[in-house]
Protein backbone atom coordinates (compact mmCIF):
# COMPACT_ATOMS: atom_id res chain seq x y z
CA UNK A 1 0.00 0.00 0.00
CA UNK A 2 1.61 3.34 -0.71
CA UNK A 3 1.22 6.68 1.09
CA UNK A 4 -1.52 7.29 -1.59
CA UNK A 5 -3.61 4.29 -0.16
CA UNK A 6 -4.22 3.45 -3.92
CA UNK A 7 -4.61 -0.27 -4.64
CA UNK A 8 -4.60 -2.17 -7.89
CA UNK A 9 -7.10 -5.08 -8.83
CA UNK A 10 -7.01 -7.39 -11.59
CA UNK A 11 -4.84 -6.60 -14.47
CA UNK A 12 -3.60 -3.53 -13.08
CA UNK A 13 -2.55 -5.44 -10.13
CA UNK A 14 0.06 -7.50 -12.90
CA UNK A 15 0.89 -10.26 -13.27
CA UNK A 16 0.31 -13.67 -11.65
CA UNK A 17 3.70 -14.82 -12.69
CA UNK A 18 5.94 -12.00 -12.34
CA UNK A 19 7.85 -10.97 -15.34
CA UNK A 20 11.28 -12.58 -13.50
CA UNK A 21 9.77 -15.79 -13.39
CA UNK A 22 9.52 -15.50 -17.34
CA UNK A 23 12.41 -14.73 -17.58
CA UNK A 24 14.27 -17.33 -14.78
CA UNK A 25 15.78 -13.78 -12.61
CA UNK A 26 17.64 -12.61 -15.87
CA UNK A 27 16.55 -8.70 -16.88
CA UNK A 28 18.63 -8.41 -20.08
CA UNK A 29 19.84 -10.94 -22.99
CA UNK A 30 22.98 -11.64 -23.12
CA UNK A 31 25.15 -10.00 -25.93
CA UNK A 32 23.65 -7.05 -27.29
CA UNK A 33 20.44 -6.10 -26.09
CA UNK A 34 17.54 -5.20 -29.15
CA UNK A 35 16.25 -1.76 -29.76
CA UNK A 36 12.89 -0.86 -29.46
CA UNK A 37 11.97 -1.15 -33.34
CA UNK A 38 14.59 -3.27 -34.61
CA UNK A 39 12.84 -5.91 -36.46
CA UNK A 40 13.39 -9.57 -36.02
CA UNK A 41 12.60 -12.51 -38.17
CA UNK A 42 12.95 -16.47 -37.47
CA UNK A 43 16.04 -18.25 -39.27
CA UNK A 44 13.88 -20.94 -40.28
CA UNK A 45 16.12 -22.89 -38.10
CA UNK A 46 14.33 -26.09 -36.59
CA UNK A 47 14.32 -25.35 -32.60
CA UNK A 48 15.22 -28.79 -31.35
CA UNK A 49 15.19 -29.79 -27.60
CA UNK A 50 11.50 -28.47 -27.26
CA UNK A 51 11.72 -29.00 -23.33
CA UNK A 52 14.41 -26.26 -23.19
CA UNK A 53 11.90 -23.50 -24.15
CA UNK A 54 9.16 -22.12 -22.30
CA UNK A 55 5.42 -21.57 -24.14
CA UNK A 56 6.65 -17.88 -24.37
CA UNK A 57 9.51 -18.73 -26.44
CA UNK A 58 7.29 -21.10 -28.40
CA UNK A 59 4.89 -17.78 -29.13
CA UNK A 60 7.98 -15.60 -29.90
CA UNK A 61 9.85 -17.81 -32.41
CA UNK A 62 5.96 -18.42 -33.96
CA UNK A 63 5.41 -14.83 -34.66
CA UNK A 64 8.69 -13.84 -35.81
CA UNK A 65 7.85 -16.29 -39.04
CA UNK A 66 7.45 -13.22 -40.46
CA UNK A 67 9.89 -9.47 -39.84
CA UNK A 68 8.48 -7.95 -36.79
CA UNK A 69 9.64 -5.21 -34.72
CA UNK A 70 11.00 -5.74 -31.05
CA UNK A 71 7.72 -3.22 -29.75
CA UNK A 72 5.04 -5.09 -31.61
CA UNK A 73 6.42 -8.13 -30.27
CA UNK A 74 5.97 -6.87 -26.90
CA UNK A 75 2.71 -5.18 -27.71
CA UNK A 76 1.02 -8.48 -29.59
CA UNK A 77 2.28 -11.27 -27.16
CA UNK A 78 1.22 -8.99 -23.95
CA UNK A 79 4.60 -9.24 -22.41
CA UNK A 80 7.23 -6.13 -20.93
CA UNK A 81 9.78 -5.47 -23.21
CA UNK A 82 11.80 -6.63 -21.00
CA UNK A 83 10.77 -10.18 -20.50
CA UNK A 84 10.61 -10.05 -24.83
CA UNK A 85 14.22 -9.27 -25.04
CA UNK A 86 15.17 -11.60 -22.44
CA UNK A 87 13.68 -14.24 -24.22
CA UNK A 88 14.77 -13.21 -27.76
CA UNK A 89 17.94 -13.19 -26.52
CA UNK A 90 17.59 -17.04 -25.53
CA UNK A 91 16.46 -17.67 -29.31
CA UNK A 92 19.22 -15.80 -30.69
CA UNK A 93 22.01 -17.56 -28.72
CA UNK A 94 20.16 -20.95 -30.41
CA UNK A 95 20.39 -19.32 -33.75
CA UNK A 96 16.52 -19.52 -34.30
CA UNK A 97 16.42 -16.05 -34.33
CA UNK A 98 18.40 -12.96 -35.78
CA UNK A 99 18.00 -8.83 -36.61
CA UNK A 100 16.16 -9.06 -40.14
CA UNK A 101 17.22 -5.04 -40.36
CA UNK A 102 20.59 -3.93 -42.17
CA UNK A 103 20.50 -0.56 -40.71
CA UNK A 104 22.48 0.63 -37.95
CA UNK A 105 20.87 0.86 -34.81
CA UNK A 106 21.01 4.19 -33.15
CA UNK A 107 22.19 6.15 -36.33
CA UNK A 108 19.15 9.16 -37.30
CA UNK A 109 17.54 7.70 -40.55
CA UNK A 110 19.47 9.01 -43.45
CA UNK A 111 17.69 11.82 -45.51
CA UNK A 112 16.35 8.80 -48.58
CA UNK A 113 14.55 7.70 -45.50
CA UNK A 114 13.61 11.22 -44.25
CA UNK A 115 12.05 11.58 -47.85
CA UNK A 116 10.66 8.42 -47.91
CA UNK A 117 8.51 9.12 -44.30
CA UNK A 118 8.06 12.76 -45.47
CA UNK A 119 6.15 11.31 -48.75
CA UNK A 120 4.04 8.57 -46.65
CA UNK A 121 2.86 11.15 -44.85
CA UNK A 122 1.50 13.45 -47.10
CA UNK A 123 0.18 10.27 -48.78
CA UNK A 124 -2.01 9.43 -45.63
CA UNK B 1 1.29 -6.37 -38.26
CA UNK B 2 1.55 -9.18 -41.25
CA UNK B 3 4.72 -8.15 -43.81
CA UNK B 4 5.23 -11.73 -45.34
CA UNK B 5 7.93 -13.90 -44.76
CA UNK B 6 10.87 -12.52 -46.62
CA UNK B 7 12.85 -13.69 -49.50
CA UNK B 8 16.38 -13.37 -50.29
CA UNK B 9 16.36 -10.16 -52.03
CA UNK B 10 13.38 -8.43 -50.46
CA UNK B 11 13.64 -4.99 -49.45
CA UNK B 12 14.52 -4.84 -45.94
CA UNK B 13 11.39 -3.64 -43.53
CA UNK B 14 13.09 -0.22 -42.26
CA UNK B 15 11.33 1.23 -38.88
CA UNK B 16 11.94 4.62 -37.35
CA UNK B 17 10.43 6.43 -34.75
CA UNK B 18 8.76 9.99 -33.64
CA UNK B 19 8.42 10.72 -30.16
CA UNK B 20 5.74 12.48 -28.90
CA UNK B 21 6.43 14.76 -25.10
CA UNK B 22 4.98 17.02 -22.98
CA UNK B 23 3.93 17.70 -19.73
CA UNK B 24 0.99 15.32 -17.99
CA UNK B 25 -2.23 15.93 -19.97
CA UNK B 26 -1.19 17.50 -22.67
CA UNK B 27 -2.39 14.83 -25.11
CA UNK B 28 0.44 12.84 -25.75
CA UNK B 29 -1.66 9.83 -26.38
CA UNK B 30 -4.61 11.62 -28.07
CA UNK B 31 -2.37 12.51 -30.32
CA UNK B 32 -0.69 8.96 -30.65
CA UNK B 33 -4.03 7.90 -30.96
CA UNK B 34 -5.43 9.92 -33.64
CA UNK B 35 -2.87 9.32 -36.52
CA UNK B 36 -1.98 5.62 -35.64
CA UNK B 37 -3.40 2.76 -37.39
CA UNK B 38 -3.69 1.06 -34.03
CA UNK B 39 -5.46 1.75 -31.04
CA UNK B 40 -2.35 3.22 -28.68
CA UNK B 41 -0.76 0.50 -27.02
CA UNK B 42 0.45 0.32 -23.79
CA UNK B 43 3.43 -1.66 -22.96
CA UNK B 44 4.77 -1.96 -20.06
CA UNK B 45 8.67 -1.55 -19.07
CA UNK B 46 11.46 -1.96 -17.87
CA UNK B 47 11.81 -5.39 -16.09
CA UNK B 48 14.55 -3.62 -13.87
CA UNK B 49 16.63 -5.58 -11.34
CA UNK B 50 16.25 -2.98 -9.00
CA UNK B 51 13.50 -4.67 -7.35
CA UNK B 52 15.64 -8.09 -7.04
CA UNK B 53 15.74 -9.15 -3.37
CA UNK B 54 13.08 -6.76 -2.22
CA UNK B 55 10.18 -7.73 -5.15
CA UNK B 56 8.00 -10.03 -3.61
CA UNK B 57 4.74 -10.91 -3.11
CA UNK B 58 4.02 -8.53 -0.18
CA UNK B 59 5.33 -5.50 -2.40
CA UNK B 60 2.44 -5.04 -5.00
CA UNK B 61 3.34 -1.58 -3.72
CA UNK B 62 6.51 -1.52 -5.39
CA UNK B 63 4.66 -2.23 -8.94
CA UNK B 64 4.80 1.69 -9.81
CA UNK B 65 8.74 1.90 -9.23
CA UNK B 66 9.30 -0.80 -11.74
CA UNK B 67 6.94 -0.84 -14.70
CA UNK B 68 5.40 1.93 -16.37
CA UNK B 69 3.07 1.99 -19.17
CA UNK B 70 4.31 3.11 -22.40
CA UNK B 71 2.54 4.34 -25.49
CA UNK B 72 3.04 4.03 -28.61
CA UNK B 73 1.46 4.05 -32.11
CA UNK B 74 2.71 2.64 -35.89
CA UNK B 75 1.76 4.13 -38.98
CA UNK B 76 3.02 2.04 -41.48
CA UNK B 77 3.95 4.45 -44.76
CA UNK B 78 4.52 2.10 -47.66
CA UNK B 79 4.94 -1.89 -47.09
CA UNK B 80 8.66 -1.92 -46.30
CA UNK B 81 8.27 1.61 -43.67
CA UNK B 82 6.84 2.00 -40.70
CA UNK B 83 6.64 4.65 -38.58
CA UNK B 84 6.16 4.22 -34.77
CA UNK B 85 5.26 6.72 -32.02
CA UNK B 86 6.14 6.61 -28.74
CA UNK B 87 4.96 8.99 -25.76
CA UNK B 88 7.26 9.54 -23.41
CA UNK B 89 6.84 8.91 -20.18
CA UNK B 90 5.56 11.88 -18.01
CA UNK B 91 6.65 11.29 -14.48
CA UNK B 92 10.11 12.60 -13.71
CA UNK B 93 10.89 8.52 -11.82
CA UNK B 94 10.65 7.63 -15.81
CA UNK B 95 13.08 10.16 -17.14
CA UNK B 96 15.85 7.08 -17.30
CA UNK B 97 13.44 5.62 -20.32
CA UNK B 98 14.07 9.11 -22.52
CA UNK B 99 17.65 8.14 -23.25
CA UNK B 100 16.03 4.63 -25.25
CA UNK B 101 13.71 6.22 -26.25
CA UNK B 102 15.57 9.11 -28.06
CA UNK B 103 18.23 7.14 -29.65
CA UNK B 104 17.92 6.74 -32.99
CA UNK B 105 14.59 8.85 -33.24
CA UNK B 106 13.93 10.81 -36.19
CA UNK B 107 13.04 13.64 -34.28
CA UNK B 108 9.99 14.70 -31.52
CA UNK B 109 7.34 16.82 -30.92
CA UNK B 110 6.86 18.80 -28.01
CA UNK B 111 3.06 18.92 -27.20
CA UNK B 112 2.97 22.15 -25.46
CA UNK B 113 -0.53 24.17 -23.85
CA UNK B 114 -0.64 27.67 -23.12
CA UNK B 115 -1.75 27.20 -19.74
CA UNK B 116 1.43 25.25 -18.08
CA UNK B 117 3.91 26.30 -20.39
CA UNK B 118 6.45 26.02 -18.17
CA UNK B 119 5.47 22.39 -18.10
CA UNK B 120 7.12 21.85 -21.67
CA UNK B 121 10.16 23.43 -20.70
CA UNK B 122 11.98 19.76 -19.14
CA UNK B 123 11.49 18.56 -22.52
CA UNK B 124 12.55 21.06 -24.56
CA UNK B 125 15.65 21.26 -22.36
CA UNK B 126 16.50 17.40 -23.19
CA UNK B 127 16.08 17.44 -26.44
CA UNK B 128 17.79 20.59 -27.43
CA UNK B 129 20.93 19.10 -24.70
CA UNK B 130 20.81 15.64 -26.99
CA UNK B 131 21.06 17.80 -30.20
CA UNK B 132 17.38 15.68 -31.41
CA UNK B 133 15.59 18.08 -33.70
CA UNK B 134 12.25 18.71 -32.46
CA UNK B 135 9.16 20.97 -33.16
CA UNK B 136 7.03 22.59 -30.59
CA UNK B 137 3.15 21.74 -31.38
CA UNK B 138 0.76 23.95 -29.32
CA UNK B 139 -2.31 21.99 -28.58
CA UNK B 140 -5.70 23.99 -28.57
CA UNK B 141 -7.34 23.13 -25.63
CA UNK B 142 -11.45 24.77 -25.37
CA UNK B 143 -11.15 28.23 -23.65
CA UNK B 144 -7.16 28.56 -23.71
CA UNK B 145 -6.19 31.32 -24.79
CA UNK B 146 -5.02 31.82 -28.13
CA UNK B 147 -1.94 33.08 -28.42
CA UNK B 148 0.47 33.62 -31.93
CA UNK B 149 3.31 30.95 -32.84
CA UNK B 150 5.31 33.66 -32.35
CA UNK B 151 4.80 35.12 -28.86
CA UNK B 152 5.19 30.97 -27.33
CA UNK B 153 8.27 30.83 -28.90
CA UNK B 154 9.66 33.67 -27.40
CA UNK B 155 8.02 32.83 -24.01
CA UNK B 156 9.55 28.97 -24.43
CA UNK B 157 13.05 30.82 -25.50
CA UNK B 158 13.42 29.00 -28.31
CA UNK B 159 16.29 28.81 -30.72
CA UNK B 160 15.70 30.78 -33.84
CA UNK B 161 14.67 28.04 -36.27
CA UNK B 162 12.72 25.61 -34.61
CA UNK B 163 8.97 25.56 -35.83
CA UNK B 164 6.04 26.28 -33.55
CA UNK B 165 2.44 25.22 -34.78
CA UNK B 166 -0.94 25.29 -33.23
CA UNK B 167 -2.49 22.14 -33.51
CA UNK B 168 -5.80 20.33 -32.38
CA UNK B 169 -4.63 16.95 -31.88
CA UNK B 170 -7.96 14.88 -31.56
CA UNK B 171 -8.03 15.40 -34.93
CA UNK B 172 -6.33 13.37 -37.34
CA UNK B 173 -5.08 16.01 -40.03
CA UNK B 174 -3.79 17.95 -37.66
CA UNK B 175 -1.56 15.59 -36.19
CA UNK B 176 -0.33 14.68 -39.73
CA UNK B 177 0.64 18.19 -39.85
CA UNK B 178 2.55 18.12 -37.08
CA UNK B 179 4.44 15.31 -38.34
CA UNK B 180 5.13 16.65 -41.74
CA UNK B 181 6.17 20.12 -40.41
CA UNK B 182 8.63 18.11 -38.29
CA UNK B 183 10.08 15.69 -40.96
CA UNK B 184 10.23 18.79 -43.15
CA UNK B 185 12.12 20.63 -40.11
CA UNK B 186 14.62 17.53 -39.77
CA UNK B 187 15.10 17.33 -43.65
CA UNK B 188 16.24 21.27 -43.52
CA UNK B 189 17.99 20.83 -40.27
CA UNK B 190 20.11 18.44 -41.27
CA UNK B 191 21.30 20.43 -44.13
CA UNK B 192 22.61 22.98 -41.98
CA UNK B 193 23.81 21.28 -38.98
CA UNK B 194 27.04 18.95 -38.49
CA UNK B 195 24.59 16.16 -37.95
CA UNK B 196 24.59 14.07 -35.03
CA UNK B 197 27.82 13.51 -34.55
CA UNK B 198 28.76 16.94 -34.21
CA UNK B 199 25.20 17.56 -31.82
CA UNK B 200 25.84 18.31 -28.18
CA UNK B 201 26.67 14.70 -26.52
CA UNK B 202 23.64 14.17 -23.92
CA UNK B 203 24.23 14.89 -20.26
CA UNK B 204 25.38 12.18 -18.65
Amino acid sequence: MNARGDRWFDREAGPVVRPYAMTRGRTRPRGETFDLIAVVEATGERPGDRLRYSPEHVRILRRCAEPVSVVDLASEIGLPLGVIRVLLGDLRDQGLVALAAIEPVGDRPNKGVLREVLNGLRAL
Amino acid sequence: MAFGHSEPGDPPLVTTKILIAGGFGVGKTTMVGSISEIRPLRTEEPLTDRGVGVDDVSGVERKSTTTVAMDFGRITLTDRLVLYLFGTPGQERFWFMWDELALGALGAVVLADTRRLTDSFPSIDYFERRGTPFVVAVNCFDGADRHRPEDIAVALDLDPGIPVLLCDVRRRDSSKEVLISLVEHVLSWSETEPGPAGAAAPAG
